[in-house]
């Protein structure tokens, strides 16, 4: 497996132009004659979708849910991203970029990134003209907030619901094309296998979760848009449908998986109330402009939280952090929380909560004020847990959120199997070790809007590419290795539910490969990852058959795909011998307890071929060199 | 923290083509803190083991904001709580003993898939008659040359809200979309940039409604009772006037 990221050389700031203008271009009679499939419909898949089909080419997109508006974006609260500098605040894209990249703790290409700040400001427009209503001042133009590991105000918001905004707006303009007659949709279908001929993305198998049928698509080439794996973790906050089962399915096809072990847990989630837990909800970053963060200085504190004076409360993050103070970047401020309830000072009746506290802000601002930034939030987290947090601290946890790996790709966003586009949280592209708040809506939408229909129309051009038809032997053969993992799922009749099983795996992969890691646990997750794999396949229970809708039966082949995932994901935790970003080992701490990386050793994506599984994962790992040729490496500071 | 006893009577119904009818289950250890749909979930764990086929609902998010969920709760929609979906109702408004029965939505034109889940492509279908602005990817201007007036861009914002799961025309006796058309209908006409569509796009999502099978709006109001988002019902106010402006 060779992988070239193909960088284009020259100036950073003019890379993506003079690439632009040098890749190939279709005419609009020659894109007419080309089909391109794009799976999934978030942000990525949404405006890649329509943005593809207003150029010209025959566009077929599949939709796990019922409608394509459900995609998991539009769950996104806080903002989005822009180097607009409306403000006034000293913004620049050389300014998103450096922080984006700082953000991620250097672990991704500085190419990459710059073109995802470059684009940030097409997407506000493009949103806007949509008819996107963004917040917006008395005066009418657009208003800004502040967003963690950055001292600018550039988020872009509308209220709490940004990411349904953003997605409606793309689910729009995509709906759009269906009328045009370019884009057929399909919903409630989910890809089960990727389908090369000639070593090239030709196609994909899906399943009719309706009837249950089995289906073949061909086309010239197939943009996956399947968003993050997070839900290997069981609870977290990714939608219960979220999965990777195409990525992981187009990884044994022969695409390389990168940076598994990177995994962003958000600070501010509500905290786990009990075993019948389904999923955790966040409560959005932009609550820590407001709220302060803070846990009693005392182990045997007992006193609620409105009666312990000023002395008695440890504001943790504004007294290790004084220059960032409550907005250090998201892995910061997980890890912060965790080392307090580690001590001991965990708030609530688990102990693994800290609070988040608003009684300043409101004493501050008034009550109206907080309510008008805030209001869908509190009255989220009043709903859940029965708390008003007007009057009572509100209680939080990290969660597992975002997963900053994912299938590798070059420049172009094209994997290493010719004809395979991965964007969005599918991808491993922009965000390195650690991704800042409001920073994945706009990569989802710079590689769906402003990048994949570029790539894409330059592979169809430059690319021989035959007609095949679902006729063609390599579909019948992927027909057949999905149908038998289904058949294989149903005859076992064990004893245990998939969700039982799934609820166990997410123990292993938050006890020991979450928010700390170590050689011991890891090695000890890999064990046990293995040993419950076995058990999986020997003893569970998948309910009904595979000829009509039968959600338990999606559910076991994505948790198999897990339990295979979540082997990958410890042993690149493992072999990763530094901390960086979200992922930090024990072992490799400052004297503070800081993350510390070895950039002389780790400045690489680890990017994963699979080999093959038998009882364990086999893997072969090859590095991609990141070289920083216009960013100095600096160890973070957020002091 | 109380568990409770729950008795259930669920809609069961293997496709569109065959009868349907309420099965009674009983659930005990019922924890207040519990979702509905994790009390569900933890119905169809029980019903797995048994050997029985699990009841088939939709979700997704479990935050209230993708819509997937919609089911009629003892004849509402969503469920007792106002401006609340149906996934972040939580067990502690119910009391031990209590009986709740699960329904699907209800209408002509959300044929059912399988027990409390239905097929709402018909939405998608409003909305690909005419639900944008037809602005290609690239064709923007600056953003701030578009200066939106604070008040109507909020008060677009709230009729953007909505999350297209239907309870409005669950609730509606008429099986009426008139708000979830309305609502889109509203947020994209207020908005300047939604002027030069404005009556193509009124009167083709208004056609495609009609079309679907949905019944008129015969101001009930029923369907801004139970939106879990409260999307007004001068939604439909905004969408008639507008229509009629259209088409003379």
């Amino acid at each position: 497996m060779k992988l070239d990221p193909k960088i284009p050389s020259g100036p950073l700031a003019e890379k993506w132009t003079n690439h632009r203008n040098e890749i190939q271009l279709l005419s609009p009679n020659n894109k007419r004659k080309h089909k391109v499939i794009v799976v999934g419909t978030g942000l990525a898949g949404a405006s890649a979708a329509a943005s593809l089909s207003e150029l010209g080419y025959n566009v077929e997109v599949f939709s796990i849910l019922d409608s394509p508006r459900r995609a998991h974006s539009i769950a996104a609260q806080g903002g989005i991203n822009a180097a607009k500098n409306y403000q006034n605040d000293g913004d620049s894209v050389w300014r998103l970029f450096y922080d984006t990249i700082k953000g991620g703790d250097y672990r991704s290409r500085e190419a990459n990134v710059y073109r995802l700040a470059e684009n940030s400001n097409y997407i506000i427009d493009q949103a806007v003209a949509q008819g996107v209503p963004f917040g917006r001042e008395y005066g009418g133009l657009l208003d800004n907030r502040s967003f963690g590991g950055a001292q600018v105000s550039r988020t872009f918001y509308s209220r709490g619901q940004t990411g349904q905004q953003l997605l409606l707006g793309a689910y729009q303009a995509m709906m759009k094309e269906v009328h045009s007659g370019r884009v057929k949709m399909y919903n409630r279908h989910e890809m089960l296998d990727l389908v090369l001929v000639d070593g090239k993305a030709r196609g994909i198998i899906t399943r009719d979760l309706v009837k249950g049928t089995i289906n073949r698509y061909e086309a010239d080439a197939v943009i996956l848009c399947t968003g993050g794996y997070g839900n290997v973790f069981y609870l977290s906050t990714n939608a219960k449908n979220s999965n990777a089962t195409a990525a992981w399915r187009c990884h044994k096809r022969g695409a390389a998986f990168a940076n598994p072990c990177f995994v962003q847990i958000h600070p501010t989630c509500i905290p786990v109330s009990g075993d019948y837990q389904s999923k955790l909800t966040l409560m959005s970053e932009s609550l820590r402009n407001d709220g302060r963060v803070w846990v009693p200085r005392n182990k045997d504190e007992k006193r609620p939280p409105n009666e312990i004076p000023e002395e008695d409360r440890y504001y943790y993050l504004e007294e290790r952090y004084p220059s960032f103070g409550n907005l250090v970047p998201r892995d910061v401020a997980s890890r912060s929380a965790k080392l307090v309830c580690d001590d001991g000072l965990g708030v609530g009746d688990t102990g693994l909560a800290v609070y988040l506290d608003f009684r300043d802000a409101i004493k501050r601002d008034s009550k109206e004020v907080i309510q008008a930034k805030y209001g869908n939030l509190f009255d989220m987290y009043q709903n859940i847990t029965d708390e008003n947090p007007y009057e009572v601290p509100m209680r939080i946890f990290p969660a597992v959120h975002y997963t900053m790996g994912g299938l590798w790709v070059d420049y172009n966003l094209m994997s290493n199997i010719p004809g395979l586009f991965v964007a969005g949280e599918a991808n491993f592209s922009d965000h390195g070790a650690n991704r800042l708040g409001a920073s994945a809506l706009m990569q989802g939408l710079s590689d769906g809007y402003f990048i994949v229909p570029y790539t894409v129309g330059d592979y169809i051009a430059g690319e021989d590419l035959p007609k095949v038809t679902t006729e063609h032997k390599a579909f019948g053969e992927a027909v057949e290795s999905s149908t038998k993992i289904m058949d294989k799922l149903l005859a076992i009749n064990g004893s245990k539910t998939v969700i039982e099983f799934h609820r166990e795996l997410g123990k292993i992969m938050w006890d020991k490969v979450g928010i700390s890691r170590s050689k011991e646990g890891l090695e000890s997750a890999i064990d046990e990852i293995r040993a419950l794999r076995d058990e999986f396949w020997q003893n569970v229970r998948v309910p009904g058959e595979a000829n009509y809708y039968n959600k338990y039966l999606e559910f076991a082949y994505r948790v198999a795909d897990y339990f295979e995932l979540a082997e990958l994901m410890a042993i690149d935790a493992l072999d990763r011998g530094e901390s960086c970003g979200c992922h930090l080992r024990d072992e490799y701490q400052t004297e503070e307890g800081e993350a510390l990386r070895n950039d002389k050793e780790y400045a690489f994506v680890s990017a994963y071929e699979y080999l093959g599984l038998n009882g364990k994962l086999e893997t072969q790992l090859h590095k991609e060199k990141l070289d920083f040729e216009f960013v100095e490496l600096k160890q973070r500071s957020y002091k | 923290m109380s568990l409770m006893t729950i008795n259930l009577k669920v809609w069961r119904q293997k496709n569109a083509e065959s009868p349907g009818k309420f099965e009674d289950y009983k659930l005990d250890g019922v924890s207040e803190h519990m979702s509905f749909l994790e009390m569900l979930d933890v119905l169809n764990e029980d019903l797995i083991k048994e050997g029985k086929d699990p009841v088939e609902f939709d979700y997704d998010c479990r935050e209230g904001i993708c819509g997937s969920c919609n089911m009629v709760i003892n004849g509402r929609a969503h469920g007792p709580k106002h401006k609340t979906a149906a996934c972040q109702l939580h067990m502690r408004t119910y009391n031990d003993g209590d009986t709740i029965v699960i329904e699907p939505p209800r209408a002509a034109a959300f044929p059912i898939v399988k027990d409390l889940v239905v097929d709402r492509t018909a939405f998608d279908r409003i909305i690909e008659a005419g639900g944008y602005i037809s602005v290609k990817t690239g064709a923007a201007p600056e953003a701030n040359l578009i200066p939106v007036p604070q008040d109507i861009s909020n008060e677009a914002f709230d009729y953007a809200t909505c999350i297209g799961c239907g309870g409005c025309v669950a609730a509606c006796p008429n099986s009426s979309a008139a708000l979830f058309t309305g609502a889109k209908v509203a947020h994209l006409n207020s908005l300047p940039q939604g002027q030069p569509e404005r009556d193509k796009r009124t009167i083709a999502m208004v056609n495609q409604m009609e079309k679907e099978g949905f019944g008129d709006c015969s101001n009930y109001a029923e369907c801004e009772a139970v939106c879990p988002v409260g999307i007004s019902i001068s939604a439909i106010a905004e969408m008639r006037r507008d229509y009629v402006k259209a088409i003379f």
